[in-house]
């Protein structure tokens, strides 16, 4: 395939991530390539968060979290010294688990990030972004006439769209969603799910769900983390036809987990 | 017995039987009883607030008014300016009690004697003459003439008036003989006495003379005090808490630090004011008795409960706004200042009201750098000697003189509409603050 030939947009290699004493994960090795939907499924408890937030060190701002190994965006050492963090995460944007938007309008929820990295230079390009954003998280037809009212009054899967929006705002290269859908319905969740495979044409995207169906419905490869080891990856209908570890097999079929 | 309890929690009845039923009853009646417990509290709180209300306001509404007379004054110019100079300094040295005197004199012919006029002269107030010398130094072409003027009574004669001294007890038991009384009777009787609203008490500093006391010389005081408080310890003590809650790495030294604050918030606020004394008069060189050596004291003691109620309020803002402001790419000074300390203002907020209220409410750190002198100007600035209005309660409640006990609970009042004023404003910022989410 043409896209299997492409340069990695991630390169993780040897990651070890501690929370004080205790080890969240094991030496895990994981390409994501650019331009597709990498889910990360397995049990609660299993470190995919933790790798989701060593991808846009998310866990500095944790006390006594240590991360060792390699972690590289397009080639370039994630953890390096000289590494800005503010760029980074512009880079690298997150939509977290629990919709957080914040207590402001929802114009300023998603002008918010575009302001403060000055992507754009008048009022005129802010609300055609704002509307951009809005439009790709398929929210903008719902609030197109109330984009001054506060975001925290929108519905919960609203509010994770608002998220989405804000996240996509900055024009980040890589997307990452810890189990967006969680929290939502089936028509919201069928709405995240259409944008994400949207999303797809620009940004690289990795996505973490307990949802089964849904990895196999939106992701192109998936990786199966147990108990902080990356247990098996690959192309995601292979992964849930053909699993290579009885492991895999058994959490997909649902005997665990 | 526990096979009993397991054979009867099998039963299918186990919410509805009646022993279930008198659970629940119980369980209400626990609930009503520890409302009543609340109200109970609550009753014994406005009982407490009320009698102090009432007593305060009973005692000291008096001291908003007082007693005039109206007197026919002869500006006479052999008195005034004997030599028609016009000259402001001559105007302005001249003996102006002697007109008081006289046309006193013109409303009781009779009185002679040195010692029934000086009484008859102690009935009106020393302020009449400055009154008087205002006038004209405002007006020369007054010198003269003769009009009527309405000037301050003392003390004595306004307590008189106001019935708290009697007449119907021994002249040697009250401050004003049965002369004087008869006098004072003669002066009403002929509709010269007049009972006003008291601008003196509330336009003007300390006296001597408890007719010419005011207030506004500790109010204008306390603000500059309070001014110097909020500008020291709301920007440091915010500064501190989004330090120490948001950027300061936890170790030992952060331990030994947030120890070192809570231990301060409970120190006496005396200590307060001897360091005050020692570093900032003495080491410093700083003036005595300003407001601006006040407003230090009382913002160092008033720094840590800003400092621990900053950091509570940051602690109660939700990391979920944190992680989604670092999550769009803030940087750590952009997270804290456009979306954690304003949601957290509310808090802050609060707690600086509450120091704010309890360094109003300060006299003893004060006394130590000398804000308890005795102060007639109005302070003009920050350096220039002043007091503050709990110390001035504290002076008016030291003094003997009766009419000053109608002006401590006057002042006490004004304290009170003071920190009512204060918690006023603090509501409505929170409000404002609060709206804006
Ligand atoms: N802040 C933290 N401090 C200490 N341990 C943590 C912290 N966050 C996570 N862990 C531990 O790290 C391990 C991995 O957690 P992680 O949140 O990555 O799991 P997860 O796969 O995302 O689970 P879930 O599906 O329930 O969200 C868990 O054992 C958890 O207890
Ligand atoms: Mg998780």
């Amino acid at each position: 395939m043409a896209l299997a030939s492409t340069l990695p947009k991630i390169v993780a290699r040897d990651v070890d991530c501690f929370y004080g004493d205790k080890q969240a994960l094991f030496c895990v090795n994981l390409d994501i390539s650019e331009k597709q939907v990498t889910a990360l499924i397995g049990p609660s408890g299993c470190g995919k968060s933790t790798f989701l937030r060593c991808l846009n060190r998310m866990n500095d701002v944790i006390d006594g979290c240590r991360v060792t190994g390699k972690l590289e965006l397009d080639a370039e050492d994630i953890y390096g010294p000289d590494v800005d963090v503010v760029k980074l995460r512009a880079r690298v944007g997150m939509v977290f688990q629990k919709p957080n938007p914040f207590p402001k309008s929802i114009y300023e929820n998603v002008a918010y990030g575009p302001r403060i990295h000055g992507l754009v230079s008048n009022r005129g390009e802010l609300d055609e972004l704002v509307e951009w954003s809005l439009e790709k998280a398929g929210l903008l037809g719902e609030v197109k006439d109330r984009l001054q009212e506060p975001g925290t009054g929108l519905s919960g899967g609203q509010q994770q769209r608002l998220c989405i929006a804000r996240a996509i705002a900055v024009s980040p290269e890589v997307i990452l969603m810890d189990e967006p859908c969680s929290a939502l319905d089936p028509i919201a969740t069928a709405k995240i799910e259409e944008l994400t495979d949207e999303l797809r044409e620009n940004f690289t995207n990795v996505i973490v769900t307990h949802n089964m169906q849904q990895a196999a419905r939106v992701s192109q490869r998936t990786a199966f983390f147990h108990l902080g080891i990356l247990v098996e990856e690959g192309e995601t209908g292979k992964i849930f036809t053909n699993p290579g570890n009885e492991r895999t097999q058994d959490y997909i079929t649902g005997r665990f987990g | 017995m526990s096979e009993a309890t397991l054979g009867q929690s099998r039963r299918t009845d186990v919410h509805t039987s009646d022993a279930a039923q008198r659970r629940l009853r119980r369980r209400y009646a626990a609930e009503r009883r520890f409302q009543l417990y609340g109200l109970f509290a609550i009753g014994i709180a406005l009982f407490a607030l009320g009698w102090l209300l009432t007593s305060i306001v009973g005692r000291g509404y008096t001291a908003f008014t007082q007693s005039r007379v109206v007197l026919e004054v002869e500006f006479a110019r052999d008195v005034l300016d004997p030599d028609a100079t016009g000259d402001r300094q001559v105007l302005s040295g001249a003996n102006y009690a002697a007109l008081v005197k006289s046309s006193l004199r013109e409303q009781f012919p009779d009185v002679s004697g040195r010692r029934e006029r000086r009484a008859l002269n102690a009935l009106v107030s020393s302020g009449a003459a400055f009154q008087l010398r205002e006038m004209v130094l405002a007006d020369p072409s007054l010198v003269g003439t003769r009009r009527a003027v309405s000037v301050p009574l003392s003390d004595d004669s306004d307590m008189f008036f106001k019935g708290f001294i009697r007449r119907d007890v021994g002249e040697s038991e009250r401050k004003l003989n049965d002369a004087q009384v008869g006098w004072l009777d003669a002066l009403q009787e002929r509709g010269l006495v007049e009972r006003v609203f008291n601008t003196t008490f509330l336009t003007s500093g300390d006296s001597r003379e408890p007719e010419l006391a005011g207030i506004w010389g500790a109010v204008v005081g306390t603000t500059l005090t309070l001014l110097v408080t909020l500008l020291l310890c709301f920007p440091i003590g915010v500064a501190a808490a989004v330090y120490l809650e948001e950027f300061a790495p936890t170790n030992r030294w952060t331990d030994l630090i947030e120890v070192n604050i809570n231990n301060l918030a409970a120190v006496p606020s005396i200590v307060f004011g001897l360091l005050g004394l020692a570093v900032f008069l003495n080491f410093f060189g700083l003036p005595r008795s300003a407001p601006l050596v006040g407003g230090m004291v009382l913002a160092l003691m008033t720094l840590p409960t800003v400092i621990i109620a900053g950091r509570a309020a940051l602690k109660a803002v939700p990391p979920s706004i944190r992680e989604a402001a670092l999550g769009v790419g803030a940087s750590p000074v952009q997270t804290v200042l456009q979306h954690v300390l304003p949601l957290a203002l509310p808090g802050i907020l609060t707690g600086t009201i509450i120091g704010m209220a309890r360094a109003l409410g300060e006299s003893a750190p004060l006394l130590m750098i000398g804000m308890v002198a005795f102060i007639v100007d109005i302070p003009s600035g920050l350096t220039s000697p002043s007091t503050v209005l709990p110390v001035q309660v504290y002076l008016w409640a030291d003094s003997p003189e009766r009419a000053f006990v109608e002006k401590t609970s006057a002042a006490i009042m004004v304290l009170l509409a003071f920190l009512i004023l204060m918690n006023l404003a603090a509501v409505l910022l929170r409000r404002k603050y609060e709206q804006k989410w």
